[in-house]
Formats: structure tokens, C-alpha cells, sequence
């Protein structure tokens, strides 16, 4: 905490060819580097909603000391990790934000102590008998300001908890103060409003029954050009799967041809399924805040839809932190889900649902039509670090990269150290995919695109693969300013629908129809 | 009247010591963990976590995957910690254990490689800048309190040797609430007011670690939120004040 902020040195990027390349090069520490990227904050129309104050009262110093307490009783996570860092050094290096920055605050430690230096004030004997000893110091009106800018410069990506003898995590601390924050008025808009809009709506994009209802008709008119099949988008239909995916998908590139390619899957497997209107959204952006509250509100409107339409199963579409949402935390926000089939875990991920229809051979595809690819595939944190697919731990690495490897010939893999659990995150999650943070979002997502770059010169990779929304939007954003096209980002299942060969489709036939053609000319 | 200093000394450090960190566990104990929140790949047995905790604490098994430098010197640092442990417990009793008797000539030169590791240790939290920024004076001092108690403790190994029959006698009357003389030697006052000391700072410093490392839910948790559910206490009463989660549903 003794460190001066040093005004110069943010202007000094030097910027060294082993920097450059080296995807995990981390540069010298120099706090307030970074302090004036900020989000803006949510005015109290967005704060209200959820249940938080508008403006900052007058008591908000006590009001945030005793939310404090309050967690430090209700979290384990918080209250431990708070007492037993060590400050070794280990998660220094760790942070992508860090490695993009260079300002100390975000080192993972670095970070941690903004809130730790409060908490020990008032919480611990150390802190109010010697606290300069320890680093302790006042909550002012200047930290909370600076919790404000730097635990919105966190991802929660959980890189740092897996290098920490302890396992800190410091997302759990960002977590807590930005509940903190919340709690006294000061939100920031771009969560708070998208959150507002699940309530009232039922996606984070705000999409109303009718306008999905006219994306999902204009899909599958889509999908009959291409393929001269009717494969069906149900929307709020009696069915066996509830299929829950992020709304982007419903909106944009390259998260709508993956849409296409679960259409495909469910279609090609003969599977009875619907989305909903009502929970239109997978995603959760108040586990980005840390509100338990809100978070378990939106997980119960899963839990609503799936017993209004009658389903069997829940699955969820391809989104980073929604699996986290829905693979870690459903079951306890919302469950018990007694009402489901026992013969399916609650929820399943969308890969997985795939891979087992791959396994029991019920799709066809033709790999050459994605020959055209050189692939590389980015793991989300929160699908690595933060959940798991499949029956054993590590399934969540094995079961993407399994599909990907049906479907297409030109695979390869990043730098190990910047893959699987030791992956580098996009720069955009935990809630700061905002345009008002792009200069984070781009410092935070070049160690991953060094580490692209590196497959790019060596095997000569033009796409990447991902399974969150919030990644893919985050690198059409950052992978422009590297090379790279807007286009170069994909879906798993965009993949997977490219290489698809539906039941009775234009590809079908010619297909078969090549095959007899070579029938016939190695049985001459 | 030196020997009712120290033997004071050491029962109320022997009081906050056990007394504070049995405190902390109670607290952590006691405090839920509300949600899964294992750093995965992780364990979906508590066999699995029990092998994960114990590759944690013996091997350090992050720190290895984090930085090479800080795994050496902590390791050196924490294995001849319980060396010196094993070989100090001869002084609390009669007859010793045989592992303890064998720890005798090892956990002399334990002594040094504490050293070494401890230094290892203040030498990268003074050169690696990153490091520096997340240092406080605490983290100086322990480093600096962990050193002297190691040194004068070599001191008395290799130097000037204390008499360690009394020293002995001393402890053992300790345990048995009888106060023996204590010899005077100024190395060995040192030495147990720092060990002291370290004692009473244990249950309020970082020092917590030790224990804190089992209560924490990214390496102590099985992954399997989707088998069996999981819900604090307090997530439960909020349930139930709502009328259960379909009411609440229905709400939001
Ligand atoms: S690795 Fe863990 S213990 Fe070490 S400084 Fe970072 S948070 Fe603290
Ligand atoms: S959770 Fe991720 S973004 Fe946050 S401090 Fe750790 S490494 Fe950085
Ligand atoms: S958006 Fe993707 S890479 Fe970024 S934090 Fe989320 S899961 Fe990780």
C-alpha cells in the first residue's frame, strides 16, 4: 500500500520484442497506470431494481463496513482469503489485465488488497492497533473510488486461483466488492441495466417474444435454403429439452450460427425441444456483481420455464460464465430440480448433449467442408476453471476440443501454458464487455492473441474456436487490431453445423451420390 | 525469578497460541460456503480432495505450477520447519520417540537449510519489484522474526552451546506446571522470547495460512453441484421465508 502512484510512467510503454511475443510476459510494476478507466456507473433507475440504493447516503461508510461483516459471515471464501494470503508473489504475474497493463493494482494480489487494507482496519486486532505495520487503512471516499476502478478491471477468471498455494480467488473478492459497491449506491450500469432487463424482459439484450419469434422464423427459412431441410427453432412449445442459451445468440455473429448448429444437432437426433421466451437468457450478470440474490432470481426463471413447458431435460447453449451459472450454482439457487428426468444431470452443456450424439453415431459429417479452416480453440475460464462437462474432471477441456476434431481436419493448439486451466482469458468477462472499457478490454485480451499469434506464424491458424458468448463478442472487438477479421471468432456448433449432414438435405444426397460415385470406380 | 518470566511467558503464548487458532478454525469452521466453487479440474471425491489438500501442503503442488523460485525457497523453507519441529519435540519428553531421536542429526543441519530458504525468501521479496509492491512491514518483520529465531538457535548448535539438560528440565517441569531454573544464556533468552512471541502473533497474521489452507473452498470442495445440492443454512431460511422456491419463482 506504501507505493507513491506514479504519474509518468503511464506514458512509458515501451514495448520490447519479448513482450511482444511472449504471451505470459509480464512488465514492471507501476500502480495508477490504469486509474482512470473506468465504467460508468449506474444511475439509481438501474440500481433500483435490484434492490440497491440509488446515489451514495450519507451513511454509506458504515453501510459498506457492515456489508463487510455481513459477507465475512456468509462467505467462507471472503473471510478466508482474506486472513491467509501470505503475499508470496506467486499470483504476481498471473493476471492477463496485469500482463496488460503493467499497473500493479492488478496484479491478483495487488487487487486483493485494496479491499484486504480496509477489512484489516476494522476487523482484525492488527489493523487497529498498528496499522501501518500491516497495511491497513481507512475506507475514504478515495478507496471506494478506487475499488470502483479496479475490481471493474477484473474478469473473474479465476487464472489467479489456480497459481495460489491457497487457492485464493480473487474473483471472490471482486465479487464481494462489487456487492459492497452496490450496496452503497455505487453500481456500475452496464451489469445493473443489463440485469434490469432479464427481469423485466427475460434477456440481457432486451429481445421481446415477438422479435425472437421473427429471428428464430427467419433461421430456419435460413436453414432450408442452405440445406433444403425444415429444421424447426421452437420458441415456448411443449417439448422433452429446454434448451437455455445466451441471447446473443439470437442476435449476432458468430453466436447465431452456433444457435444454428444446436438447431441442426437436435433436428439431425430427432430430439423434442423449445426455447423460451421467459428464460431467453442463460447468461448471469449478477454472478458478476456478486449478489446472491439476483443471481437466484434469474436462475429461478429457468426453473419456471422448464416446469411451465413441461421438459424432461435443460441444456445450455454455448456461454462461458452461464455454464458456470448453471453447472456450479443452479441446482443450488434454483433446484431441487426432482421434476426432471433422473436419468440426465441437471443442467447439461450443449457440447455435451453433441458429443454423446456423436459417440452413439447418430450425426454424419462432412469434415471437408471445413477444410478451408486452420483452427485453434480458446478455452473460456469459466468453462475450464470454473465447471466442468462430463463424467470426470478435465471433460471440460476434452469434450470441445472431441466435437471440434469430428468436424474438422486442421486442428492445433496454443502454447500449453496458456490453454485448459492454465487459459488466458478474452479480456471482456466478469462484466466488463462494455465499450466504455475497451482500452482494458484490448490491453486485457493481448496476452491471448500473442499466444493466437504464436499458432497463427507456426501452423498458420485464420480461426479460433470458442464456447461463450461473451468471448466471442469480446474478440471481434480485439482480434481486428491483430490480423485478424472480424469473422476470424467461431462457434463450436457453427462448426459443427458447417460439417453437419442432415437427414434427407441437398448435402445428403450429394454426399451419397459422391460416395457411389467412388463405389463405383474402385469396385471397376 | 527468570525462569517465572519465561515459564509465564510461554503459558500465555501457549494459551493465545492454541486458544487463537482454534478460535480461527471454529470461525471458519462455522462460516458456509455457500456456493461450489472449486477451482476445476477438481476432485469429485472426498478421496480425490484429501489427495488434492495433501499434494497441496506437502508438494505445493500451485506454487510449483506458478513460479519455480518460489517453490524452491518455500519448500526448503517449510520442510526444514517441520525437521526443526520434529527435533525440538525432544525437548517435551522422556523417552523421545525414535523419530524424533532420528530427526536428532538431520534437524541440525535443517537449521541452515531454514536459513537459506528463509533468506531465499526476504531476497525475492526485496529484488523482484512486483513482489515488493505487496509488501508490507509485516511481511519484513515475520520474515526477519523467522530469521533471528533460526539463528540464535544455530548459534547455540554450533557456537556456544547452551545447556540443553536444563532447558530440558525446564519444559518438561513446564508440562507438568513445576518451575525448573532456566539457564541464563543470552542466545537461548533470545531465542524462546522470539519463538515466543511468534507464538502470540501466530492466530492474528498471515500466519493462518496453515490452517486457513484446509477452509478454503476452491481446494476443499468435490466438483459435483449437479449430483447432489448444495445450500448454506442461510440460503435455505431465505428460501423458506419466500414459501419455498416455487413461490419465489412465481415472484420473480
Ligand atoms: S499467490 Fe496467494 S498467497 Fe501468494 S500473494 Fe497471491 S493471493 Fe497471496
Ligand atoms: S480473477 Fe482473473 S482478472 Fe481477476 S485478478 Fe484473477 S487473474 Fe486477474
Ligand atoms: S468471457 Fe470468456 S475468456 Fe473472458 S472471462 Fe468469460 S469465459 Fe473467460
Amino acid at each position: 500500500m506504501s507505493e507513491q502512484l506514479d504519474d509518468k510512467a503511464v506514458e512509458d510503454v515501451t514495448i520490447d520484442p519479448q513482450a511482444q511475443a511472449d504471451p505470459l510476459f509480464a512488465p514492471q510494476p507501476v500502480a495508477g497506470k490504469t486509474r482512470d478507466w473506468k465504467s460508468f456507473p449506474a444511475e439509481e433507475k438501474f440500481q433500483q431494481p435490484l434492490g440497491y440504493p440509488g446515489p451514495k447516503p450519507d451513511d454509506w461508510k458504515e453501510r459498506a463496513l457492515a456489508k463487510m461483516d455481513e459477507l465475512r459471515g456468509k462467505f467462507r471464501s471472503f473471510r478466508v482469503f482474506l486472513d491467509i494470503c501470505v503475499k508470496c508473489g506467486a499470483c504476481t504475474d498471473k493476471c492477463h489485465y496485469y500482463m496488460g497493463t503493467g499497473d500493479a493494482r492488478n496484479m491478483p494480489v495487488g487487487r486483493q488488497d485494496l479491499l484486504r487494507s480496509v477489512y484489516r482496519r476494522y476487523f482484525t486486532l492488527p489493523g487497529k492497533w498498528f496499522p501501518s505495520l500491516v497495511g491497513a487503512r481507512e475506507l475514504t471516499e478515495e478507496v471506494l473510488d478506487e475499488w470502483y476502478t479496479y475490481y471493474f478491471q477484473c474478469s473473474e477468471c479465476r487464472r489467479c486461483s489456480v497459481y495460489c498455494p491457497y487457492g485464493i480467488d480473487t474473483a471472490e473478492i471482486t465479487m464481494a466488492a462489487r456487492e459492497i459497491l452496490d450496496s452503497v449506491g455505487v453500481g456500475m450500469k452496464y451489469t445493473n441495466e443489463i440485469i434490469g432487463k432479464v427481469f423485466g424482459i427475460g434477456n440481457n439484450l432486451g429481445l421481446p417474444k415477438p422479435a425472437l419469434q421473427s429471428t428464430l422464423e427467419d433461421l430456419e427459412e435460413e436453414i432450408e435454403e442452405d440445406t433444403g431441410v425444415k429444421v424447426r427453432l421452437p420458441l415456448d412449445e411443449p417439448a422433452d429439452v429446454l434448451l437455455v442459451t445466451p441471447s446473443a445468440d439470437f442476435f449476432a455473429e458468430p453466436h447465431i450460427d452456433g444457435l444454428i448448429g444446436y438447431a441442426k444437432v437436435f433436428h439431425a437426433t430427432g430430439e423434442k425441444w423449445t426455447l423460451s421466451s421467459y428464460a431467453s437468457e442463460a447468461a448471469n450478470f449478477a454472478m458478476f456483481i456478486g449478489s446472491y440474490e439476483n443471481m437466484r432470481r434469474i436462475a429461478l426463471r429457468i426453473r419456471k420455464a422448464a416446469i411451465d413447458l413441461g421438459v424432461k431435460r435443460i441444456i445450455i447453449g454455448e456461454c462461458g460464465h452461464a455454464w458456470r451459472a448453471a453447472y456450479s450454482f443452479l441446482n443450488t439457487l434454483a433446484g431441487p430440480f426432482d421434476f426432471l428426468d433422473p436419468n440426465y444431470p441437471v443442467p447439461q452443456h450443449i457440447c455435451e448433449y453433441t458429443w454423446d450424439a456423436i459417440q452413439k453415431g447418430k450425426l454424419r459429417f462432412n469434415k471437408e467442408e471445413n477444410d478451408w479452416i486452420k483452427l485453434t480453440y480458446h478455452d473460456s475460464c469459466n468453462v475450464a476453471r470454473a465447471s466442468r462437462m462430463g463424467d470426470y474432471p478435465g471433460g471440460q477441456f476434452d469434450i470441445p476440443r472431441n466435437i471440434i476434431k469430428a468436424v474438422c481436419n486442421n486442428y492445433y493448439e496454443m502454447p500449453e501454458d496458456t490453454i485448459k486451466e492454465a487459459t488466458l482469458c478474452c479480456g471482456g468477462g466478469g462484466g466488463l464487455l462494455t465499450d466504455d472499457l475497451i482500452p482494458l478490454r484490448k490491453a486485457g485480451g493481448s496476452p491471448r492473441m500473442k499466444a493466437l499469434k504464436q499458432v497463427r506464424e507456426e501452423h498458420g491458424v485464420n480461426k479460433m474456436a470458442a464456447i461463450c458468448a461473451i468471448c466471442k463478442s469480446q474478440f471481434t472487438k480485439v482480434m481486428p487490431d491483430h490480423g485478424f477479421a472480424i469473422d476470424d471468432i467461431m462457434s463450436v456448433h457453427q462448426l459443427v453445423s458447417n460439417a453437419i449432414i442432415l437427414p434427407g438435405s441437398e448435402q445428403e444426397a450429394e454426399r451419397d451420390g459422391a460416395d457411389d460415385e467412388r463405389e463405383k470406380e474402385t469396385s471397376a | 525469578m527468570l525462569s517465572t518470566i519465561y515459564a509465564v511467558l510461554f503459558y500465555v503464548a501457549t494459551l493465545v497460541l492454541v486458544g487463537g487458532v482454534g478460535y480461527r478454525i471454529w470461525e471458519y469452521a462455522r462460516t458456509p460456503a455457500p456456493l461450489k466453487i472449486p477451482t476445476t479440474p477438481a476432485p469429485t471425491t472426498w478421496g480425490g480432495v484429501v489427495w488434492r489438500l495433501f499434494k497441496e501442503v506437502v508438494f505445493f503442488e500451485s506454487l510449483w505450477k506458478a513460479n519455480k523460485w518460489i517453490w524452491v525457497f518455500g519448500i526448503v523453507f517449510h520442510m526444514s520447519l517441520w525437521l526443526i519441529f520434529l527435533r525440538h519435540v525432544r525437548y517435551f519428553q522422556e523417552p523421545v520417540f525414535t523419530l524424533v531421536a532420528l530427526a536428532q542429526p538431520i534437524g541440525k543441519y535443517a537449521g541452515l537449510t531454514f536459513m537459506l530458504g528463509g533468506l531465499g525468501l526476504l531476497a525475492r521479496r526485496i529484488v523482484v519489484a512486483r513482489v515488493r509492491f505487496i509488501s508490507a512491514p509485516s511481511d519484513y518483520l515475520m520474515l526477519l522474526l523467522f530469521l533471528a529465531i533460526g539463528f540464535s538457535g544455530l548459534m547455540m548448535s554450533f557456537v556456544s552451546h547452551t545447556d540443553i539438560v536444563a532447558v530440558k528440565a525446564f519444559f518438561l517441569g513446564l508440562m507438568r506446571f513445576d518451575i525448573q531454573p532456566l539457564p541464563a544464556d543470552a542466545p537461548l533468552l533470545v531465542h524462546l522470547t522470539l519463538v515466543a512471541l511468534f507464538m502470540l502473533i501466530f492466530p492474528f497474521s498471515k500466519l493462518l495460512h496453515a490452517p486457513g489452507v484446509f477452509f478454503s473452498p476452491t481446494r476443499n470442495q468435490r466438483d459435483n453441484p449437479r449430483d447432489k445440492r448444495h445450500v448454506a443454512a442461510w440460503a435455505l431460511r431465505m428460501e423458506k421465508a419466500e414459501g419455498g422456491q416455487d413461490t419465489a419463482m412465481n415472484k420473480s
